[in-house]
């Protein structure tokens, strides 16, 4: 895929503590054309693989998964596919809940079809320790047997802690692990954006 | 939200954490349609149940919402154990905290148990009913399951029928509906009426009174002899007659389209009849289902260690 480079960056200052998103400790690593032209070929790698399979799901682990999903899904819609959305909330299966001195309001999940022997595209914004895709696993896991299950990201950033490969991805990149990398969809945030941040905030 | 040591009552919460643990039940009822009908949120957790009061429904909901949340359950048995050799609570609670288990269920006769048992454990005490003081509980599975039927619980009209005086149910429920909210009364006879009751709360002493007062539910309360000092009323057969939900007035809230409600275990016969228990907008058994994902969403806010 010829979005796949390497992102060399120095780490950003941590002294961004409440610092609003537009603070200058911010760099972008994609604008608005690199987020949709990594959602064409993301598609585009989903539909070559998969456009002859006849149950199809993609689902999106919250938060920002879900529009990734959505953006996805519309993509192979127009492309002619049949697929199915869902949504995972993974709060229940994160190992670090204990730990959490401020608790999130659960979503809940949405699987509203027959997941039995479907095809399902588990879609994370950002792969990166893979714990919150062991996490999604699980809770997918809890609605039936997909017949197999896969993972798309739109950023792939080395650092894995758990044994995890994202299928399909867009951006990959290798960071200083003070670095933060985010993600802004316009169904969700107004604009298409990749950049990266200081870490400031535990539950996010 | 920030995480809480213990739920002892309603007055206590804040309308942010009310809010919080409703909104949380809902996607923990979803989760019963699943086919694997469990998450790891209190894996490795202990949960412990300490009923000093008979209890078949409360108890084993909360075995079940512990169960579903990946915890182990234990069930502290008072028959078989050394309080009836005379053990006080607090030595029971000195050995339960040795166990290091988490999480204490307790309902006690006594009113005020479970604040003395939270002021003396590490871990997170939830009241399950304590004298006629509270239920808080059983008020927030109330309350989701009026919001499940009400868009708005804002101006909606509840009727609390019974023994008003030595109900927690009615204590914490009417408290817990009042701030969401709604309009509440009581339909009581006199000798059930509490002496202090707040003035929003409008008071009632025969049905057609209470009926006219146009509610949208008729919410039953059980007649409670065990926790009676002497009888209130001179038979169950008179209680039925004066204050009971009849066949008669079972048809009557059927023409009005009234939900019902009734924390369990009914008697019937005495608050309610068969044809009652069998009304078609009758939310009792929903009131069960719900208790266990409002106990779900309850042991996933409350926090062992954690301050207040």
């Amino acid at each position: 895929m010829d979005s796949t480079f390497a992102v060399d960056a120095p780490a950003l200052p941590r002294s961004s503590q409440g610092v609003p998103d537009s603070s200058p400790t911010q760099r972008q690593l994609l604008d608005a054309a690199g987020v949709n032209r990594c959602l064409d070929e993301i598609a585009e790698a989903i539909y070559e693989r998969w456009k002859d399979e006849e149950k199809l799901a993609l689902v999106g682990v919250y938060r920002r998964g879900v529009p990734f999903a959505e953006a996805l899904g519309a993509r192979l819609i127009a492309k002619g596919l049949q697929i199915e959305l869902g949504k995972i909330d993974i709060t229940q299966y994160r190992d670090d809940l204990h730990s959490f001195t401020v608790l999130p309001k659960l979503e809940g999940s949405e699987i509203d079809f027959d997941l039995d022997d479907a095809v399902v595209i588990l879609c994370d914004e950002v792969v990166y320790t893979a714990r919150t895709s062991r996490a999604a696993l699980e809770e997918l896991l809890g609605f039936g047997r997909p017949r197999m299950v896969q993972i798309a990201a739109l950023v792939d950033r080395a650092g894995r802690e758990l044994p995890f490969t994202a299928d399909f991805a867009g951006l990959k990149v290798d960071l200083p692990k003070e670095d933060r990398v985010r993600v802004r969809f316009a169904a969700m945030d107004g604009r298409d954006e990749v950049f990266v941040t200081a870490w400031h905030n535990k539950t996010a | 939200m920030t995480p809480r040591k213990d739920l002892l009552d309603i007055a206590s919460l804040t309308d942010e954490e009310i809010e919080f643990v409703l909104a949380n039940a809902g996607p923990f009822k979803d989760l019963f349609k699943r086919t694997v009908k469990k998450v790891p949120t209190l894996k490795g957790k202990s949960v412990l149940t300490l009923f000093y009061e008979p209890s078949t429904r409360t108890r084993s909901s909360f075995e079940v919402a512990a169960s579903r949340l990946s915890a182990d359950v234990i069930g502290f048995d008072i028959e078989s154990s050394s309080v009836v050799k005379g053990e006080s609570v607090l030595d029971t609670v000195e050995t339960l905290e040795s166990m290091k288990v988490d999480y204490i269920i307790v309902r006690h006769k006594k009113s005020g148990t479970p604040n003395l048992i939270a002021q003396n454990t590490r871990a997170s005490v939830i009241n399950a009913g304590d004298g006629w003081h509270a239920h808080p509980t059983q008020a927030l599975l109330d309350a989701f399951t009026l919001r499940e039927k009400f868009k708005d619980l804002r101006g909606a009209r509840v009727l609390i029928v019974g023994d008003i005086q030595h109900s927690r149910v009615a204590r914490s429920t009417s408290l817990i509906l009042r701030r969401l909210g709604m309009n509440v009364a009581y339909l009581s006879p006199g000798s059930m009426m509490p002496r202090e009751i707040p003035q929003e709360i409008a008071q009632f002493g025969n049905w057609d009174d209470a009926l006219a007062w146009r509610p949208d539910v008729v919410y039953l309360l059980r007649v409670q002899s065990e926790r009676m000092d002497e009888p209130f009323f001179p038979s169950a057969a008179e209680y039925h007659r004066n204050y009971g939900l009849t066949d008669a007035r079972v048809d009557i809230i059927r023409e009005r389209g009234l939900w019902l409600m009734h924390p369990g275990p009914v008697n019937r016969g005495v608050e309610i009849t068969d044809r009652g228990m069998n009304y078609e907008k009758s939310l009792i058994n929903q009131q069960v289902e719900n208790g266990i994902a409002v106990r779900m969403s309850v042991l996933y806010w409350l926090k062992p260690g954690a301050e207040g």
